[in-house]
């Protein structure tokens, strides 16, 4: 140090603070460059996959690769009426084509989850039209099938005409585009979706709503119990959170049928006869049940981390101010709890809207999940938009969910066990 | 909880009430397991407990489908791709979240809060939804039905949680330490692997299990990425489930059971031995 009694000149402030900086960023920059291996690796492997899911949801290449020429002559239809000859002309060009190229199965495919029948009508049509080597082709196209007179078939080509387009959204919300390109509700019949949501939040309440239901008594025991019982319930609530799912599903179909565990406790008992069995399991019941089973841990940690810190004295203190034990539960150790529970409700509600395995093997036809549908679409119906589009739908939900409980909650505080 | 003298016959009646209740509760957690684990020594291709096992009789009981499942070359097949894939993703998950962990308990991290929002998302959206996605990406660039494809997008699922209990171990980790072992001369390798690791390592441990059972429970992503080939246990058991009901499913899921109570109580032996480690008195 150049200046006299321990003041700084200047210049060495400056450096002085210059070299603070550096060393400022040199060790954000190392704090920086542990985390990013890992995320580069989640950014390629996880986020990129779910970028191509909501891809997926708006791109529709199909229709518009094969049937090229159809697509634009159809630009200029106004769908009052069936659309003249330059568009079955067209259409006739782009079928041959599709026929020698082998690429009309994929469209014939995709028009049929827009308008059941166009499979075979595609198919069919591919077959015959060769055979029509001149005139006109409206009426060619008629006589091979008179569904070609139709603004319903129009419509639906006419639906998968852009690349880019919402009518997987459209699909998810149980609506189509009309012929006139209006977006109107499908027959009742038809309607799946809209009452699929509304039931996978109904059923994922429920659900959640039993857990705090299950699990507010036995956190409050663990917390009020001395340590080493209280680490003795602790792991009877982790051993069923490390065992395999399919375990767990696998016994409550065990449990659960009709010759199972149950029943036969139940005619033992002789509450119910032999053909009074109860349908538990392969409906919502079973859903309902395996599922709040399954989940249950993630509601008990968090409100047992919770519980654990409220000095059961606050109770004794209202007690002997002359509350009575329930309004001393009530006004002062409920209150208390609410972090807990509103972590382990949104932790609990989030787990059970996404879904999938437990509802798809205890479910049958009636406690299937949105989950159930977009592993549909995915694996047997392959109508992969439509997948992207309900998945990328309860993502959004999800996110918005994510969003409150990192609000409320702070993602950092998640703890395991 | 003991109960005070002073206390009137129906706050009594409701305490034992109250533990009867949690006893339930207990009981709705724990039976799924413990009744399966009897079953799966029928003597009968059934799913039920026969006269015979209820009385209590030898002949109810058998090993044949334990038997059944270490002879079923299927089935040994499935063991392999799964320890392979489980092994392959936690090693991966374990590395990549450990050192991440450790740049996210530094004060000086910059943006904290984004990048470990984005580095939990795996946790928290559903797998089928990043099945489906898996899918869409991996087979563009060609990493469909191979085991890689299903390392990575495992390795992906379990990091959340080496992120998460490593951090864990790592709140009131004196930094001082590594100062203190760099004055004394050790390159940032030693004093990683001789001062920190030793002291973080209970939690690497339980994350990497937490990686690891992860990756050998998880069936839908291998359901949409996985050939015939890459098959592993879940998917056995999730066909034998929907398909033909065979009791081996019961023996595989004993042995399942069995192995979670060996990797939970490893999981309790490593908590106390980083509250011992860390000076922190069990709460």
């Amino acid at each position: 140090m150049k200046g006299g009694q321990g003041t700084f000149e200047v210049a060495d402030q400056a450096q002085l603070q210059l070299k603070l900086r550096l060393s400022a960023r040199r060790s954000k920059v190392t704090a920086f460059c542990l985390v990013l291996p890992l995320l580069a690796f989640i950014l390629v492997t996880f986020v990129l996959p779910i970028g191509s899911l909501l891809y997926r949801s708006v791109y529709n290449p199909t229709v518009v690769d094969v049937l090229t020429e159809t697509v634009a002559a159809l630009q200029s239809w106004d769908g009052d009426d069936v659309p003249d000859e330059p568009v079955f002309a067209a259409l006739a060009v782009d079928l041959v084509k599709a026929r020698q190229e082998q690429t009309f199965g994929p469209v014939a495919a995709q028009l049929n989850f827009d308008l059941g029948g166009m499979r075979s009508l595609i198919t069919k049509s591919v077959r015959e039209i060769e055979k029509t080597s001149e005139g006109l082709y409206k009426p060619a196209f008629l006589e091979i099938d008179p569904r070609w007179g139709e603004t319903a078939t129009w419509a639906a080509v006419r639906t998968n005409s852009q690349r880019y387009t919402a009518a997987f959204y459209v699909t998810a919300v149980d609506r189509r585009f009309d012929s006139r390109g209006q977006v109107v509700l499908v027959d009742e019949d038809l309607r799946i979706y809209i009452n699929l949501f509304v039931r996978t939040i109904w059923v994922s309440s429920a659900i959640t709503a039993l857990c705090l239901l299950l699990g507010f008594p036995i956190a409050y025991l663990m917390a009020a119990v001395p340590t080493r019982y209280s680490n003795f319930l602790l792991i009877a609530v982790l051993l069923p959170f490390w065992t395999s799912l399919l375990v767990r599903t696998t016994s409550w179909v065990v449990i659960l049928q009709r010759e199972g565990v149950i029943n036969e406790l139940l005619i033992w008992l002789g509450l119910i006869g032999e053909d009074g069995r109860l349908a538990l399991v392969h409906n919502m019941t079973g859903t309902i049940v395996a599922m709040a089973q399954i989940l249950l841990p993630f509601m008990v940690l968090p409100l047992f981390s919770v519980m654990k810190t409220i000095p059961l004295n606050y109770m004794h203190a209202a007690q002997s101010l002359g509350a009575s034990p329930e309004k001393s539960f009530l006004t002062v150790y409920l209150p208390n709890t609410l972090p807990g529970i509103g972590a382990g409700s949104i932790l609990v509600f989030i787990l059970a809207i996404g879904y999938y395995i437990t509802p798809e093997l205890v479910g049958g036809r009636t406690g299937q999940l949105i989950g159930n549908f977009i592993a549909y679409h995915m694996q047997s119906s392959l109508n992969w938009g439509l997948a992207g589009a309900l998945g990328s739908i309860l993502l959004a939900g999800i996110l918005a969910l994510y969003f409150v409980y990192d609000r409320i909650v702070g993602i950092e505080k998640l703890k395991l066990g | 909880m003991a109960l005070p003298p002073y206390i009137t016959p129906l706050r009594r009646v409701w305490h034992y009430v109250f533990r009867t209740l949690c006893g339930l509760v207990f009981l709705f957690l724990a039976a799924p397991l413990v009744i399966i684990i009897p079953l799966s020594f029928n003597a009968e291709p059934y799913f039920v407990f026969t006269e015979a096992m209820m009385s209590l009789d030898p002949k109810g009981y058998s090993l044949r489908w334990y038997i059944d499942f270490w002879e079923s070359q299927e089935w040994m097949e499935t063991v392999q791709n799964s320890f392979v894939i489980a092994i392959a993703a936690t090693a991966l998950s374990t590395a990549l979240g450990t050192l991440a962990a450790l740049g996210l308990s530094r004060s000086s991290m910059p943006s904290r809060g984004l990048v470990m929002a984005i580095l939990i998302s795996p946790m928290i959206i559903p797998v089928v939804i990043s099945g489906a996605g898996a899918f869409f990406f991996y087979s563009y660039v060609g990493l469909t039905g191979t085991k890689i494809g299903i390392i990575l997008a495992h390795a992906a699922l379990g990091t959340p949680f080496v992120v998460i209990t490593v951090t864990a171990t790592l709140v009131g980790f004196d930094s001082t330490l590594i100062r203190a072992s760099a004055s004394l001369g050790a390159n940032p390798l030693q004093t990683f692997f001789k001062v920190i690791m030793p002291l973080i390592s209970p939690g690497v441990v339980s994350g990497a299990l937490f990686a690891f059972v992860t990756s050998f429970d998880e069936v839908v992503i291998v359901l949409f990425m996985a050939d015939y080939d890459q098959r592993t246990i879940p998917i056995q058991m999730w066909s034998g489930i929907r398909e033909q009901l065979s009791p081996t499913i019961l023996a595989v899921a004993t042995l399942l059971i069995a192995a979670s109570i060996m990797v939970i109580a490893m999981v309790e032996m490593l908590r106390r031995r980083s509250e011992r480690l860390r000076g922190v008195t069990p709460a």
